[in-house]
């Protein structure tokens, strides 16, 4: 089962989930922004960075780039979606996530490990996760501030403080069916303990899980 | 002709730029600064001689792609 690692202009973070997938046993392959076929994919996420710069606002241009058709088609047939980070920010300018990322509420960049708290197991990236259970994952975003005016986002991770104002103090996102997830801080980045973490193995173990052949 | 297209973020969202620059204000002394909104003003050149038609496809430019529905609203003024 293949996953397509989604690369915009922009995106910097494609080699570390390709990695970490690839770790964990997975298969993963970066797929171009401009690709407009994604059926020999039984899955999609896309990764951190700044997608066309971050231009008029976080995810607002690459929500219009040819591979998110393919995205949406996804979605909607209950296949496997990821958003890290510029991810989680196109995925909710596309709509397939409720909400939107504004600025930090201290208008820091904030890099540094946080400690979250599993709040819904029956989501893509947290379904071999126990609610309750503590994770340690970096966080590296400006725009990290989610705002959901519809309450209609379910959060499937909570920082356990208050780092950037998140509404609900939701780190990670999902929509109603619980396949399309999105996720503030990098799991990728937290896959061996000599990277300070493996915390981010039961996160894309679980999303790995989650891929059922298209 | 020429057009100015306002967006403003909506008051019940939080504006954290607005509220440092008017932090930064009262560290200078301008104390009498009671409320900051960084809002965004976008200048466009659009060809058409029909003013209605100009803003009216501006406005859809405003919800498909400029403005996100979510946080901000817009205006849009058309020079004749």
């Amino acid at each position: 089962m293949r996953t397509a690692v989604v690369v915009f202009p922009g995106t910097n973070c494609e080699h570390d989930v390709v990695y970490a997938l690839k770790s964990l046993g997975g298969d993963a392959e970066l797929v171009w922004h401009r690709e407009a076929d994604l059926s020999d994919f039984d899955g999609v996420i896309l990764p951190g960075g700044f997608a066309h710069g971050d231009y008029l606002r976080t995810g607002a241009i690459a929500r219009f780039s040819p591979v998110m058709a393919e995205v949406d088609r996804m979605s909607a047939e209950g296949a496997p979606v990821l958003g890290i980070c510029n991810g989680l920010q196109i995925l909710c300018e596309a709509g397939l996530l409720p909400g939107a990322l504004i600025a930090n509420r201290d208008l820091s960049f904030i890099c540094r490990p946080v400690d979250l708290e599993v709040v819904d197991s029956d989501t893509i990236l947290t379904r071999e996760a126990t609610i309750g259970q503590r994770l340690t994952i970096p966080l590296n975003s400006y725009e990290g501030n989610w705002v959901d005016t519809s309450g209609t986002g379910r959060v499937a991770l909570r920082y356990t403080d208050d780092p950037n104002g998140s509404q609900n103090q939701a780190a990670a996102i999902a929509n109603a069916a619980g396949n399309v997830v999105g996720i503030m801080p990098h799991p990728e980045r937290a896959i061996e303990e000599v990277l300070g973490s493996a915390d981010g193995e039961v996160l894309l173990g679980s999303y790995l899980a989650s891929l059922v052949p298209a | 002709m020429k057009v100015t297209v306002t967006i403003n973020r909506r008051p019940e969202i939080a504006d954290p730029e607005g509220v440092t620059v008017m932090r930064a204000l009262h560290d200078l002394g301008y104390t009498e600064t009671e409320a900051v909104r960084m809002d965004r003003v976008i200048h466009m050149e659009v060809v058409g001689d029909d003013a209605d038609v100009i803003r009216s496809r501006v406005e859809e430019m405003c919800l498909q792609v400029l403005a996100n529905p979510v946080l901000e609203d817009f205006e849009v003024e058309v020079a004749e």
